[in-house]
């Protein structure tokens, strides 16, 4: 597998990983957003019973890159977790896996919309926001003023037209003082980055790391296929 | 028909469009209730379009003042009013004329035993439209319903002329089989021969494309000198081409109007009306006025474009002249050269009255499952009962009991294998042991999502500050760009952009060349029995003298240029194109067996690192384009292609993924989409394709998984012939390099319906992409320097 691209941050060095994690190698710490688990099971709550396996899903593609990286410190930028039933629903053997996870990092939780209070259950220590040198790690990008904030939240998507046809995937937004990360998540969809919502984070344009089947793609918001 | 009422016997009345079939199926159920006067339902009857009930309805309400019964005849469809329809089933009419959908619903409160206790009858209209898709399994299934709550109740089936009679005489029989049927099949007489003729137009004939406006003007003329002219086409874009053209040529002013399934449901109504009154010279119609209503005044059915099948085609003729004693008058318009030689084989096919036709496919897991949930929502059920019930309809005889168990156990609670939902229940279980339904909210549920009818998503049309036009598929209208022009409903429009639900659109043109809707429903494959006559007739060169000049002349000089498709063995061309590598195949073996061998084609060429972008089938060609040429063409055909890849790469196609969304829908694991009433929120769907790929991974032979697999089989490839193809040709296989497109090739590269390969070829393009764009991507941006927070 190819190496994903270097995005720089408000002057730190970062990795935008094809699984839509965020590696920091100076300080040996991986990021994620938007992991929703248990997201399946919420609908099965009201009677929509989606097939359960996508906590399953979304904790081995973690532990996956977690492998791949061998980093000390993991930070999950919120939405961690679907709704407050969601730690009582999680199976078993997905606590388990994702117990031995924790444990063996440095894991922080970042409260989401979605979760508010992290269950306790499974280890990592509970943050609103984390500063680490020159950048901050949050759920929702907020303020115009914003050097070096990495957050999750919007579940940015990005279309790019090819001479064959247009091509469609999650991706990473940054100016390079901002960045927004793609959702990690199994069942977790997406919003195109030129929605004013995600556009508006990013008033002088941005650039997008789409996630392809192999490799990262690095493209400015001009070149992008508007939807 | 009379003699099999008064016996209680089912029937079978097989006639050709129009002769009084349907007054004929009710004329039991009026005499009965002039003999002997009744409360409650009597006679049930069931067509497939709602407008046709509605007709039925209107038609039948004379005579029955006419003989002065006293009977209430009612319709119930989507539209009737909520009130409306409490009250029926509080007191039914003695006659009811609905849709299967709306007989599914009828099914599923808890009052249906008691609403069809008494039923003497169920007519089902337009059978051969039914009985082999999966409206036609869900009826089948409402009818073993039925007969389980009105054990003496007798079906009788109208149909028009059909391949395979005994196939619908099971599918009406009580028990779904037809050796032991206590069915009467009787047929009517064929009535006068129908007058067909080719267009030989005066114009060029095109080598490609499917609009025929070359010879719209002679159309046009035959419109102006006929009465009323139906003029069918095979798509809606080319509904939307040949009305824009034809009123362009239409100085006259002739009422020319526009009928389609995109459109919203008032405009059709309009339009049906009008031509009801006798006021439209023409219609532009695709399928959604291939059945039903009556329209005495039409004269002349015009079929643009290649008919698609011979059964199709004598279906669309009957729409002329609804009476016996003259002949229906029909005229063929090929569009293109191809479609010269699929029209007279057509022709001869409709001569030698051999009708085309393919064996019942058995019936859907997803439609079964959607039943059962109906069935809970009725009342309790003992399993083994209901199990005997649906195995009694037609296309579920040959259902295993594991399956049916293993459809149940998804309604239930989801049937999956691990970390189950069994606090998630849909049907718990009653004391004596038999389901019902855990939850109200489980019954609004279904009835919000009842039917089998699934489209592609699509997004409304509207005019600003105006209404509503009708819809279009989704994607299509992703890949506008405000300003864009395109044209629907038979106005030219220029897109103004996606606002929350619609796409907003103003009136005329923006400059520029307007884009026509293309629809992912909208293609009828082509009969395997007319494809085998085209094949023979292209391998005859004697053959081609009757054929008009410009055709005969389009062989020669493909055999000048490239060579023709030999009588055995396979003709594989390879030429570049644009900035692409093309490869056409002349396989002659039908579009799906082509759709099948396409995406295994596109398999083996990624691994040959060829980088396959798409492709296209037709029902006589497969065309494939790549970054770079294929230059072993035989080792690239060898059969071991149908090896143990072949389901790994069926299940991560789109065509799969689309066919999914469909089962999922259907089945009820997830919901429809209703148009304007979604929320908007990307937290309240999960998409299908996300499902798709936890569900495939986790749970591979999940039921839903089966479902589409069987669908996709049966629907969309056709493994048997592929691999009687494949070991035919081995050895025998003509590879030419050609610099440019062959004449044959030509029609193939116009296409419509490709397919898109999801492989690494994706990655080079976003690559190249990459590559041109860095320059922009760095001068673009302010770079910004750290700014450290202090």
């Amino acid at each position: 597998m190819r190496r994903g691209p270097e995005v720089l941050v408000n002057g730190v060095e970062l990795l935008a990983d094809l699984s839509g994690a965020l590696y920091w190698p100076a300080r040996r710490t991986l990021v994620v957003a938007d992991l929703h688990l248990e997201k399946g099971s919420a609908f099965a709550v009201r009677g929509q019973l989606l097939p359960p396996y996508d906590s399953a899903a979304t904790l081995q593609a973690l532990a996956e890159t977690i492998a791949r990286y061998e980093p000390e410190r993991v930070i999950c930028l919120g939405d961690s977790f679907h709704d407050d039933g969601a730690a009582e629903r999680l199976a078993s053997a997905d606590g388990a896996a994702l117990r031995r996870l924790t444990a063996a990092h440095d894991w922080i939780w970042i409260a989401g919309n979605h979760d508010p209070v992290p269950p306790a259950a499974w280890g990592g220590r509970v943050e609103t926001r984390v500063t680490l040198g020159a950048l901050t790690f949050r759920h929702q990008a907020g303020g115009e003023h914003a050097p070096g904030e990495v957050s999750g939240h919007y579940h940015p998507r990005a279309s790019v037209r090819t001479r064959a046809r247009r091509i469609t995937g999650r991706c990473f937004v940054s100016d390079g003082r901002r960045l927004v990360l793609p959702a990690f998540g199994a069942y977790t969809g997406g919003l195109d980055v030129l929605d004013p919502v995600i556009a508006g984070l990013f008033p002088r344009g941005f650039s997008v790391h789409l996630l392809g089947r192999e490799s990262v793609y690095s493209f400015a918001s001009t070149a992008l296929a508007d939807r | 028909m009379l003699a099999a009422a008064r016996s209680g016997r089912s029937a079978l009345l097989i006639a050709p469009t129009g002769g009084g079939k349907t007054l004929a199926g009710f004329l039991p159920a009026l005499i009965d209730l002039a003999e002997s006067p009744r409360d409650g339902l009597h006679t049930l009857y069931v067509s497939p379009l709602k407008a046709l009930a509605v007709d039925i309805h209107r038609n039948l309400t004379r005579p029955i003042e006419e003989l002065g019964l006293d009977l209430a005849c009612e319709t119930r469809t989507g539209d009737t009013p909520q009130a409306k329809r409490r009250r029926q089933r509080r007191s039914p009419p003695q006659l009811l004329m609905t849709t299967p959908e709306s007989l599914a619903l009828l099914l599923s409160y808890h009052d249906a035993p008691q609403v069809f206790a008494g039923l003497n009858a169920v007519v089902v209209d337009e059978l051969h439209a039914l009985a082999d898709n999966k409206r036609g399994n869900l009826l089948a299934l409402g009818l073993a319903r039925l007969q389980g709550l009105a054990p003496g109740c007798r079906r009788v089936g109208l149909s028009a002329t059909v391949h395979d009679p005994q196939a619908l005489v099971a599918w009406l029989s009580p028990t779904g089989r037809h050796a032991d049927a206590p069915v009467r099949l009787i047929r009517a007489g064929g009535g006068a021969a129908p007058k067909v003729e080719i267009l030989g137009t005066r114009a060029h004939l095109p080598w490609s494309g499917h609009m025929a406006v070359h010879a719209l003007a002679e159309v046009f003329e035959r419109i102006r000198a006929a009465r009323t002219t139906l003029v069918f086409v095979n798509t809606r874009a080319q509904a939307e081409i040949v009305f824009r053209e034809l009123w362009r040529l239409n100085e006259d002013g002739l009422a020319i109007a526009l009928h389609h399934g995109s459109l919203s449901a008032e405009q059709r109504r309009k339009v049906e009306a009008a031509m009801a009154r006798g006021e439209l010279r023409a219609v532009v119609a695709t399928s959604s006025l291939d059945l039903g209503v009556d329209w005495a005044a039409v004269d002349l059915v015009v079929q643009i474009g290649a008919p698609k099948g011979v059964s199709r085609l004598l279906q669309r003729i009957g729409r002329a002249n609804h009476r016996l004693d003259r002949p229906s008058r029909a005229l063929l318009v090929p569009a293109n050269r191809f479609e010269v030689l699929e029209c007279r084989a057509a022709l001869e096919g409709l001569r030698a009255g051999t009708l085309d036709g393919d064996p019942p496919k058995p019936g859907g897991l997803d439609v079964l499952a959607q039943h059962i949930l109906g069935t809970a929502c009725s009342g309790p059920f003992d399993t083994d009962a209901l199990y005997a019930e649906v195995t009694r309809a037609a296309p579920y005889v040959a259902l295993s009991r594991p399956d049916f168990d293993d459809v149940l156990a998804f309604v239930a609670d989801g049937g999956y294998a691990l970390g189950g939902y069994e606090r998630y229940q849909r049907l718990g279980r009653d004391r004596h042991g038999r389901y019902r339904v855990a939850s109200p909210a489980h019954l609004r549920r279904y009835r919000m999502n009842v039917g089998t009818i699934v489209e592609a998503p699509t997004v409304r049309v509207k005019l600003k500050h105006g209404r509503v036009l009708g819809e279009v598929e989704e994607y299509f209208v992703r890949g506008l760009v405000p300003g864009d022009s395109f044209v629907f409903a038979g106005e030219l429009l220029t897109f103004e952009g996606l606002r929350e639900t619609w796409a907003e659109v103003t009136r005329g043109p923006a400059g520029g060349e307007p884009k026509v809707p293309a629809y992912a429903g909208g293609r009828l494959p082509l009969s395997t029995h007319l494809a085998e006559r085209v094949r023979a007739m292209l391998e005859t060169p004697r053959r081609w003298r009757d054929l008009p000049p410009n055709v005969a002349e389009w062989l020669r000089m493909q055999r000048r240029r490239s060579v023709l498709p030999p009588a055995e063995g396979l003709l594989v061309e390879t030429f570049p194109r644009g900035q692409k590598q093309f490869l056409v195949a002349y396989c002659f073996e039908g579009r799906n067996a082509h759709q099948t061998l396409g995406m295994l084609l596109t398999r083996r060429m990624e691994r040959a690192g060829l980088g396959p972008l798409g492709f296209v089938a037709t029902d006589y060609v497969l065309a494939i384009w790549s970054l770079e040429p294929v230059t072993d063409a035989a080792a690239l055909f060898d059969q071991d292609m149908l090896g143990d890849d072949l389901e790994e790469w069926m299940a991560d196609s789109s065509m799969l993924r689309r066919t999914f969304r469909q089962v999922a829908v259907i089945a009820g694991l997830i919901e429809r989409r209703h148009p304007g009433r979604e929320k908007t929120g990307r937290q309240v769907t999960v998409s299908a394709d996300l499902i798709y790929d936890v569900l495939r991974k986790y749970e591979p032979d999940h039921v839903l998984l089966r479902a589409t697999r069987a669908d996709a089989a049966g629907g969309l490839t056709d493994i048997g012939r592929l691999a009687g193809m494949l070991s035919r040709v081995r050895g025998r296989i003509t590879h030419r390099a050609l610099p440019r497109v062959s004449p044959l090739a030509v029609p193939v590269l116009l296409e419509i319906g490709k397919e898109q390969v999801f492989g690494t070829a994706l990655d080079e393009l976003l690559d190249e992409n990459a590559r041109a764009l860095i320059e922009e991507a760095t001068s673009g941006l302010e770079v910004i320097q750290a700014e450290l927070p202090l």
